[in-house]
């Protein structure tokens, strides 16, 4: 199957560039000052947290468009895209507290940004354990879209409520209104493993994708 | 199309009232939500007032909850559903008159809850009691309208129960936080305009959700 192999091909050449990140990052970009080597995870957790809620806004746009134009291509792509975005948020969850430990002290706290990236982890759970309940492919792709929808309109509230609570996490740096604060070398670190992780997020997508269509064509009335 | 949907919420608030079980479980549930919680703090420890807040919203979750669970459901029995997608009324007025019902339903069972937690808790709600019904109203109808939309999805799945709550929370969440902040700086004597922030959002969170949740509905009722 030529589309599960390009897949393949897009995750190893980003998985490769992966560990060409974590040179640069390691070697090549100075240390933060106060924060010192806890410092460097920010080039997982940042990238990770933009494809993370990005995800989410593909699954969004793609249900809109199923919905008006029922297409099997977009609901596949959805439900690929829900999954890799679920991995993406497990990154950000997992890699969160480890930097937060040592900066912190402590491993989680109830601040605006982490409930928000738990609940947005919560959405696409449901997402998943909704399409495993529904047997109906017609059916769950209709229900599964209307979920996609509702987790897209989401996010804009979850991103106000960020802004209006105080919180303990560091404010944005890179994305932001005004011009990036982040010291040259750093941001352009954060740059290439922020193109690494589309790559990531491509090539998974894309063999995900070639699962669904695999499956659907082994059971093609399941 | 509101004349329509009236009669659908009609239809379902005249079944509520000829067997009126629903709607007594859901207050002793309330009730017996409220005595847990009661139980579940240390009066010398906690000061009322300070779990206040959250004691009513985790009360009114738990309740709506119940509610929108058996929204759907009565229409799976005999086919229900399909009869009430056969008569010559949109899929959208169906949506509108559902979610009127289940508000009612709601607002009924709030309406018994809070004076009952102003009761048990010695909460003084008198005061602030105009603002906190406004707080209740926004927050109610935000998670009604998705509830309501996604009960007609969780309805037909396998552990219809249980799938509700999972895919309901996470956007209940938002509107919850907003209502326990508001609701605190209410029973704290604070002025209204103080919780402006948490009413706007509610507001928005209300106007976006029913739209959606209006155009969404007839995606979710098989053709």
């Amino acid at each position: 199957m030529k589309i599960l192999k390009t897949g393949r091909w897009i995750t190893v050449s980003g998985l490769a560039l992966l560990a060409a990140v974590y040179v640069r990052a390691l070697a090549f970009t100075p240390v933060e000052r106060t924060q010192g080597m806890a410092q460097k995870i920010f080039y997982i957790h940042l990238p990770s947290a933009i494809w993370a809620e990005g995800a989410m806004i593909f699954v969004g746009v793609a249900s809109i468009f199923f919905l008006f134009l029922k297409d099997a291509r977009l609901d596949r792509f959805a439900e690929a895209s829900a999954e890799v975005g679920l991995v993406f948020c497990t990154l950000v969850l997992t890699t969160g507290p480890i930097w937060g430990k040592p900066i912190w002290g402590t491993w989680w706290t109830w601040d605006a940004r982490l409930t928000l990236t738990l609940l947005l982890f919560l959405m696409y759970v449901g997402y998943v354990l909704l399409r495993g309940a529904v047997t109906d492919p017609g059916l769950r792709a209709r229900y599964a879209a209307v979920l996609g929808i509702c987790g897209m309109s989401l996010v804009p509230f979850v991103h106000l409520s960020v802004y209006m609570f105080r919180t303990l996490h560091p404010q944005p740096i890179v994305i932001k209104p005004s011009a990036p604060s982040l010291p040259g070398e750093m941001l352009t670190t954060f740059l290439f493993s922020f193109v690494v992780f589309s790559i990531l997020y491509v090539g998974f997508v894309t063999q995900r994708y070639a699962l669904a269509l695999l499956r659907e064509r082994a059971e093609p009335h399941a | 199309m509101l004349r329509h949907a009236w009669l659908v919420a009609r239809k379902d608030l005249l079944v509520e009232f000829r067997s009126r079980t629903a709607i007594l479980s859901a207050v002793v549930f309330t009730i017996l939500v409220l005595l847990v919680f009661n139980f579940g703090r240390d009066p010398t420890a906690v000061a009322a007032v300070d779990l206040a807040p959250s004691i009513l919203w985790v009360t009114f979750t738990f309740a709506a909850m119940l509610a929108l669970n058996r929204a759907f459901h009565l229409e799976l029995e005999n086919q229900a559903l399909d009869g009430l997608l056969l008569a010559p009324v949109s899929r959208s007025s169906i949506y509108l008159g559902k979610l009127i019902a289940n508000l009612a339903f709601v607002a009924t069972v709030e309406a018994v809850g809070l004076p009952l937690f102003a009761l048990f808790f010695n909460v003084r709600i008198t005061p602030v009691l105009g603002p906190l019904v406004l707080v209740i109203a926004l927050a109610t109808i935000g998670f009604v309208a998705v509830g309501t939309l996604f009960s007609a999805m969780t309805g037909r799945t396998r552990f219809a129960e249980l799938l509700l709550p999972v895919l309901l929370l996470p956007f209940m969440l938002p509107p919850l936080i907003w209502a326990v902040l508001a609701t605190a700086a209410l029973l704290a004597g604070r002025p209204l305009s103080e919780a402006g922030g948490w009413l706007r959002l509610l507001a928005a969170f209300d106007i976006v959700f029913v739209t959606l949740a209006f155009f969404l509905f007839p995606a979710t009722v098989s053709e």
